[in-house]
């Protein structure tokens, strides 16, 4: 399946850390490294660290955030997610 | 990427691990470039045994480096070398080196071929085989394009060819986009150093002013050109370059050389930069507690730079191009694009230029072409 773009990010499927990604925290939140397309990513919060871990324990992305993410700032995740998708770090399981 | 400001500052003070890690594997070499970072030649006695090198890899793996940078010398003349390589990828640490492709011949090409995160970079120092073997010896050009015509027989995949800057080769840089595009290889440029033996060829061969502004409009058209972060002095010129345009020395890089010595980055290796060895205790020991990084990790100086526009853009450039061409680390880099290096070198009365602290070299020169 081809990335997808921001606008196409799908939040109610089911995402994951992709399994070429390695992820190391760092004090401003992570670093992820894609072993295939050699991209580094930066997340700049923790709280965003925490999400991405918890994709792959919930049946979407949408129900991940809602059960870590305060209300108002919902939208911000899912938005910080979709990027992540674009670039290959997360992918659909 | 272009990293932001904050970004970019919490990268100033350092991170938990290193991004990019070199490890020259051996001071070792069959080639005697005349630029060398490493003043390389021959191998030392006291260089890692196969288990140490085996068990740096280890650790490297538990600190979540996510790739290393081998070089050397010549890796690839190390015995071990497969073994080596083989336990990083294993370990799900990728791997990319370097080499002068010498020891790439067909079987090579095809043991290479097999093995997944790896990523190689074959240097020549020129488009053609009189301006490379210029400075890196009779028939290493046609070396270097054999090991690229084994790689791609062998269906490698992508490739690097790497090439430092010089006043020839930056001349050349049309041609260098040409060969890579017929190999379907990536093209990587990096900054010609006075590191090393470099420092004894550095005022010849440096880029001139113009040559670099040139060389910075020709990036910037090409973001798909590897640069390594080399040419961040440059982006005082504008639009920065892609890249996290900082030194990232003792911060988001360091080397360790072959004896397992640590230094700030692979074109410091000197003992004013030496953090440590990581036989005393480790490599995350030193990474994390040498007082040579932690004192990195502090706010820098801009020193004469501060009262310059652009500071933000080129934070002063780099401190290996100071310190071997002479200047304090608060002067301009002696490549500024604005020419403050070229003012403050010409203000010494006296200049005095560390020479590297290891060399390698041996002492009887190869004999190199002179075109």
């Amino acid at each position: 399946m081809s990335a997808p773009t921001l606008a196409s990010f799908d939040a109610t499927a089911a995402w994951q850390l992709s399994e070429q990604v390695s992820l190391r925290d760092e004090s401003f939140g992570a670093l992820a490294y894609h072993h295939g397309n050699r991209r580094l990513v930066f997340l700049k919060s923790r709280e965003l660290v925490e999400v991405v871990r918890a994709l792959s324990g919930h049946e979407s992305a949408r129900a991940t955030v809602a059960a870590l993410v305060p209300e108002l700032q919902r939208s911000n995740y899912e938005a910080a997610l979709a990027s992540l998708a674009v670039s290959d770090v997360l992918n659909v399981r | 990427m272009s990293a932001d400001v904050t970004l970019r500052d919490r990268f100033e003070r350092g991170l938990a691990a290193p991004i990019c890690l070199t490890w020259e594997l051996t001071y070792a070499c069959n080639l005697a470039c005349t630029h060398c970072l490493s003043s390389s030649g021959r191998r030392d006695p006291k260089e890692l045994t196969t288990p140490e090198a085996l068990g740096l890899i280890d650790e490297i793996a538990a600190m979540q480096i996510f790739y290393i940078n081998i070089g050397g010398g010549e890796p690839m003349i190390r015995s071990d070398f497969f073994q080596i390589i083989e336990h990083a990828v294993d370990r799900h640490v990728g791997v990319k080196f370097s080499t002068n492709g010498t020891r790439i011949d067909p079987v090579v090409a095809r043991r290479l071929a097999a093995m997944d995160y790896l990523d190689i970079q074959i240097s020549i120092d020129g488009a053609d085989a009189a301006t490379s073997d210029k400075i890196r010896g009779l028939g290493t050009y046609d070396q270097a394009r054999r090991a690229m015509d084994n790689l791609k027989d062998a269906n490698f995949g992508q490739f690097k060819i790497s090439v430092v800057m010089t006043r020839d080769s930056v001349e050349q840089l049309d041609a260098f986009e040409e060969l890579a595009r017929g190999y379907g290889a990536e093209l990587r440029l990096t900054r010609l150093r006075p590191s090393g033996r470099g420092v004894d060829v550095w005022d010849q061969l440096h880029p001139t002013r113009q040559q670099n502004r040139d060389l910075y409009y020709w990036l910037l058209d090409r973001p798909n050109v590897l640069t390594g972060d080399s040419f961040f002095h440059l982006s005082a010129l504008g639009t920065p370059l892609d890249g996290l345009n900082l030194c990232g020395a003792g911060r988001v890089v360091c080397l360790i050389d072959p004896v397992g010595n640590v230094y700030a980055c692979p074109f410091v290796i000197h003992d004013e930069f030496l953090a440590g060895n990581i036989r005393a205790a480790g490599f995350d020991a030193v990474w994390t507690n040498s007082e040579l990084f932690r004192s990195l990790r502090e706010p820098g100086n801009p020193g004469a730079c501060g009262s310059c526009g652009s500071y933000d853009a080129c934070r002063g450039g780099c401190m290996a191009a100071k310190f071997f061409t002479g200047l304090e680390l608060t002067d301009p880099d002696p490549e500024c694009v604005f020419g403050h290096g070229e003012t403050a070198l010409a203000a010494k009365r006296v200049e005095i230029r560390p020479t590297p602290s290891p060399d390698h070299s041996r002492r009887t020169k190869v004999i190199l072409g002179t075109r």
